[in-house]
């Protein structure tokens, strides 16, 4: 059901962890519904200089949270915010159609992190960043 | 692999696909014709009929075949409330019935039934005396499952016969996760009707039967044929219930020592698992449950990465998440017996069979101790946990 990109990252998962030093933290989704996601980041100089994620969810959950980490580590929070669940998807070969939501939960909590951020700077993140709650059933938390 | 989703489908054995090899091959006749290469399969048919008859203590004429447990559900419940409608519109079933009782009734309710759902305790049990108090006059069908495929837990449904019988009321067991596992007596039980499906107790898949006592007023099934003595038309499928009937027979000889050996492999399990790994908890009863059943819920994990972990280990087991099921919510039994979502989410079932052994058992809790440390170490609820309780 899965495809073996989702397999490596799933049993292999890229940026599992806690990141002592982050300046920005995301979480989206909730237990009810099953799935977390947990994004943590370092940002410097408006870069992502480092990223972890934690994940309580499904095997797409985990691979998603893991493969969103990889293309936005190093990157700029422009290029951040313009990572779709759609690109996740197709740098994993594809995910069963019942699992797509997973997807768009790892979107979400890269966009929730970074608002995070730009709160901590004490700028109103939503001009910037959009709601990040986009999925019907599972509301986003935004991280205090 | 291990294989422990016995509760799923079982393996067919050697014996029961001998059984059967006949009449996938040479014998292929039309048991409804008139020559005897027709009649050889009309009396293999009787045959397996008489066999699972006796097997279960009911009569031949009582046994109707149908092409699966969820066939045998479908037309017990549809047939027992459209035959009465006369009588009374008012049905009762429990909230915790597998998905091939509990959409009939939800389909029953569109068309003008009143369903009452009884609820049940923490392990899963049905309060007899909560059914007494749902009775009205308009009833006319009560459905009780007699073990949960996903908990286990073993309903006390002689005790509820007894209360539907003294009302006039229909009773309906759906015995598909009891037949070849526990005893199962029609007389002694006292029940109107009783569903059993055939790969369940390592028969072939689509083929079961529907026990109708005598004198229930069920109405037709499948119109056509005058197969099933008018009641459910199709050609036979012959070496499906030549293949129930062997698997049957063999499950009941060695019923005693099978349960003995499945009680054991689970107590191995749960003690095992308990006794290894924290926060967490067996779901259902740990006594009035079905000998090979296990369901343990993990805190802080999601039922479907431990599966797909599970099966990277080579170990094949079953889960009550709703990350499995492709819906939002986690399994309705479990949500019954009062499980939080996001526990219900982390749920392992493991069904063992007599064929399991014990290395199996170990190298199991071995492999779930590993899995089940790496997926908290993943997850933000563990890592909450930990915060809260510095
Ligand atoms: C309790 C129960 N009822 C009904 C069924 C349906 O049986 P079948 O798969 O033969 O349709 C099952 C099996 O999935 C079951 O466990
Ligand atoms: S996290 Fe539930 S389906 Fe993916």
């Amino acid at each position: 059901m899965y495809s073996e990109k989702v397999m490596d990252h799933f049993s292999n998962p890229r940026n599992v962890g806690e990141l002592e030093n982050a300046n920005a933290v995301g979480e989206v989704g909730n237990a009810k519904c099953g799935d977390i996601m947990k994004i943590y980041m370092f940002i410097e100089d408006d870069i992502i200089k480092d990223i972890k994620f934690k994940t309580f969810g499904c095997g797409a959950a985990v691979a998603t949270s893991s493969m969103a980490t990889e293309l936005v580590k190093g990157k700029t929070i422009n290029e951040a915010l313009e990572l779709t669940n759609k690109a996740v998807v197709e740098a994993l070969d594809g995910l069963p159609p019942v699992k797509m939501h997973c997807s768009v939960l790892a979107e979400e909590a890269i966009r929730s992190c970074l608002a995070d951020y730009y709160r901590r700077q004490g700028i109103d993140p939503t001009p910037i960043v959009g709601c990040s709650c986009n999925c019907e059933e599972c509301h986003a938390h935004d991280h205090e | 692999m291990i294989y422990v989703d016995n509760a799923a489908t079982t393996k067919m054995s050697k014996e029961v696909l001998d059984s059967m090899m006949p009449y996938l091959t040479e014998s292929y006749g039309n048991a409804s014709s008139i020559y005897s290469f027709g009649q050889q399969n009309r009396a293999a048919i009787e045959n397996a009929r008489e066999t699972v008859a006796n097997l279960i203590g009911a009569k031949p004429s009582e046994i109707f075949f149908t092409g699966c447990g969820s066939e045998a559900d479908n037309w017990a419940i549809f047939g027992a409330a459209r035959k009465n409608i006369k009588k009374g519109k008012h049905l009762i079933t429990s909230v915790i019935e597998h998905h091939a009782v509990l959409h009939c009734f939800q389909q029953l309710e569109k068309e003008g039934f009143t369903v009452t759902y009884i609820p049940v305790d923490s392990e899963g049990l049905v309060n007899v005396e909560d059914v007494k108090n749902a009775i009205t006059p308009e009833t006319t069908l009560i459905s009780i499952m007699m073990a949960n495929n996903e908990i286990g837990t073993i309903q006390p449904i002689k005790e509820i016969a007894q209360i539907a019988k003294e009302n006039n009321i229909v009773f309906h067991t759906d015995a598909v996760q009891a037949v070849g596992h526990i005893p199962v007596n029609v007389e002694d039980l006292g029940v109107n009707l009783l569903s059993v499906s055939a790969h369940k107790f390592e028969g072939p898949k689509g083929v079961g039967f529907l026990y109708v006592k005598t004198g229930t007023w069920l109405s037709q099934f499948m119109y056509g044929g005058a197969q099933e003595r008018n009641k459910r038309a199709g050609t036979e499928n012959v070496a499906g219930v030549v293949g129930m009937a062997t698997a049957l027979k063999i499950a009941t000889e060695n019923l005693d020592a099978n349960m003995d050996k499945c009680y054991k492999l689970r107590e191995r399990f749960i003690d095992g698992v308990l006794s290894n790994i924290k926060h967490c908890r067996l779901n259902g009863s740990r006594t009035k449950r079905l000998p090979g059943n296990a369901n343990i819920s993990f805190e802080f994990i999601e039922g479907e990465s431990l599966l797909l972990s599970l099966d990277l280990a080579g170990i094949a087991a079953s889960s009550g998440s709703a990350c499995t099921s492709g819906s939002l919510d986690p399994s309705h039994v479990l949500l019954a017996i009062g499980l939080p979502h996001a526990i219900a989410h982390g749920s392992l079932r493991a069904s063992f069979s007599h064929g399991n052994t014990f290395e199996e058992v170990d190298k199991i809790v071995e492999e779930l101790i590993k899995i089940v440390q790496r997926l908290r170490d993943m997850s933000p609820l563990y890592e909450d946990y930990l915060k809260g309780k510095k």
